[in-house]
């Protein structure tokens, strides 16, 4: 009871004070913004660590970004002075984590601009998101003979819940493929559809190569043929800004940890006309009107499909990190991440023996590679010995390894606060590991 | 934390490069190939026992350079060895491996000490086992071995991204 009644305003008006010092640069408000990545540096404890002696080079930001302080603080006021139980409660703290609780879904609503905020449903990530629409509109819609588009470049995550339905319902799944630069081929995806066609599966950003989809034109053709689209946004959130409304889409999915939030958190957008009609996905406590062993009335939109208690604290960090990115501006992240890409890829262009995956004239900063002779997970146990985190391996997109005859690759995926001078240790830790296997 | 620079070390790197016993064995009486799904790398050991000995033992396939290591320094340590004295092997490969063996107490690994450094990174220890898996698995005719089907190695889960 202190802690309320000491501190009314912490208790609250949390958001303020998080808003307030949420403001992690200047530029805001200046005709010519700003950018000033040692500023946004010291708001992120971790960057500080010092790996093996040498300064942490965290370039696997494509996996999971990291937290600045804001939202740690965030997540520690929650716990500290806000927390209960959300919905039905009558005490004062179930209804301020209510309260917080649904602005975090407002503030997620205004970020990727959708019209409402019941379109906006909490996951436990983008996963959880795929599944959700695979188990509600899916397995309710798509039949015995129905296709799925699909394309090359999809994370597992996009392609293995389409399997199950497809061997659930005898639907079939069928691939879009990418040309040698890693860019879908628009053309071939076009001749996929049919009447049969039932929903395009596309992730915005390939998680492996950095390559942007054409997704607007993707979903406009999809439409002139009656399909609905679910977009896998988890690698584009962090980098540009996204708008559900002028894509058009009719699902888009992402995750909270990789966009400086906290991991167990993401989002379904959905078009609500599409949610209202889909079957819940997991049901419990919440996601009903009411319930007698004859009968259960499910509840509306969004709240049908967050059965059970949500990661409340999760939704209220990822809204801070939301807050925080906003106020850097998502045209300042993608800036400064292009300007990275653009000195990264020209330096190992230039590196004999280095081989970039990859060269989408449309690219996110992420750079998969192979040095000749070496498998990736030496390359990546060795550049951890300078201090640099790289991801190794097939990045959970062995239809793309395939794609490029590669078991495996070694990936540099930055955000917006890696610096040019972190792109040259990388650099000159590969030519180590190329001097080590000399 | 420097485990990674020890790791690398010139035997190592030297049997990465020219490793001892590769290619195919004609006549194998056994015969096994080990996976390593959080890689997808892959080797297979041949040999052939006469009355309990190693006569001829060869491996093949695609893997980083620690199990190609690890790999070809088995093949010399294990051939002309009885059956029993691998086995014996392989069960302190593993547990160096592992991070559970004494080197102080008597042993059989001799050379082999330059992977004790793969203990303390757990994403490489199965790069390490790999070969001893799959040599265990060759001896007891089993079609095929994995570093996933041992409860005893340390978990490490398949990437997520």
């Amino acid at each position: 009871m202190n802690a309320i009644t000491t501190e009314p305003n912490t208790a609250t008006l949390p958001s303020q004070g998080v808003s307030a010092c949420a403001v992690p640069a200047a530029g805001q408000t200046t005709a010519a913004p700003t950018f000033d990545v040692e500023r946004i540096r010291g708001d992120f404890p971790i960057l500080k660590l010092l790996v093996d002696s040498k300064p942490l080079v965290y370039l696997d930001n494509a996996a999971s970004s990291q937290m600045p302080q804001q939202v740690i603080d965030r997540l520690a006021v929650y716990h500290s002075s806000e927390h209960a139980n959300i919905h039905r409660g009558v005490h004062y703290l179930s209804e301020t984590a209510t309260a917080t609780y649904e602005a975090a879904r407002r503030k997620l609503q205004q970020f990727i601009n959708a019209p409402e905020e019941r379109e906006v449903i909490f996951t436990s990530g983008t996963t959880d998101a795929i599944n959700l629409v695979m188990h509600g509109y899916g397995r309710k819609f798509i039949k015995s003979g129905d296709e799925i588009i699909l394309t090359t470049l999809e994370h597992h995550s996009n392609i293995v819940p389409w399997q199950m339905l497809a061997e659930e319902t005898g639907a079939r799944i069928r691939v879009a493929p990418v040309n040698d630069a890693g860019e879908l081929v628009i053309d071939a995806y076009q001749k996929l559809f049919n009447e049969r066609t039932k929903l395009v599966g596309v992730t915005h950003i390939s998680n492996a190569l950095g390559s942007i989809n054409p997704i607007k034109e993707m979903i406009a053709f999809a439409h002139s043929n009656g399909t609905p689209v679910l977009v896998d946004g988890a690698q584009a959130t962090p980098h540009m800004q996204v708008d559900v409304q002028d894509l058009d889409c009719d699902f888009y999915t992402f995750s909270g940890h990789k966009l400086c939030g906290p991991t167990g958190i993401g989002i379904l957008y959905g078009k609500a006309s599409l949610l209202e009609k889909m079957q819940p996905f997991k049901g419990g406590g919440d996601m009903i009107l009411s319930v007698t062993f004859e009968k259960t009335t499910y509840n509306t939109i969004p709240y049908k499909f967050e059965a059970g208690t949500p990661p409340i604290a999760a939704a209220v960090g990822l809204a801070a990190a939301v807050d925080y990115m906003s106020a850097i501006g998502m045209h300042n992240v993608a800036a400064h991440e292009a300007e990275l890409l653009k000195y990264a890829t020209s330096q190992m262009t230039n590196m004999p023996g280095v081989r970039i995956i990859g060269t989408a004239q449309n690219k996110a900063a992420v750079i998969s590679f192979t040095v000749d002779g070496v498998h990736p997970h030496d390359v990546g146990t060795l550049l951890n010995q300078a201090g640099v985190a790289v991801r190794t391996g097939h990045h959970c997109a062995q239809p793309v390894m395939q794609r490029f005859n590669v078991p495996a690759t070694s990936r540099a995926s930055f955000a917006f606060y890696n610096t040019l001078d972190e792109v040259d240790v990388l650099i000159g830790g590969i030519r180590d590991v190329q001097q080590v296997f000399a | 934390m420097n485990t990674s620079t020890s790791l690398y070390q010139e035997v190592i790197l030297d049997h990465n490069k020219k490793p001892r016993n590769f290619g195919p064995l004609v006549n194998a009486s056994h015969h096994a190939v080990g996976h390593n799904p959080l890689c997808g790398d892959h080797i297979s050991v041949s040999l052939s026992l006469d009355s309990e000995c190693i006569d001829c033992i060869a491996f093949e396939g695609e893997s980083c350079a620690i199990c190609k290591a690890s790999a070809s320094m088995m093949t010399v340590a294990v051939k002309g060895q009885t059956r029993e004295k691998a086995e014996i092997l392989i069960q302190e490969f593993l547990a160096m491996s592992t991070g559970k063996l004494d080197l102080n107490s008597p042993n059989h690994i001799g050379r082999l000490a330059v992977f004790a450094g793969v203990s303390d990174l757990p994403t490489r220890v199965k790069c390490a086992i790999l070969p001893w898996h799959t040599l265990h698995a060759a001896f007891n005719s089993q079609a095929s071995a994995s570093t996933e089907t041992n409860a005893d190695l340390r978990p490490a889960p398949n990437g997520v991204v």
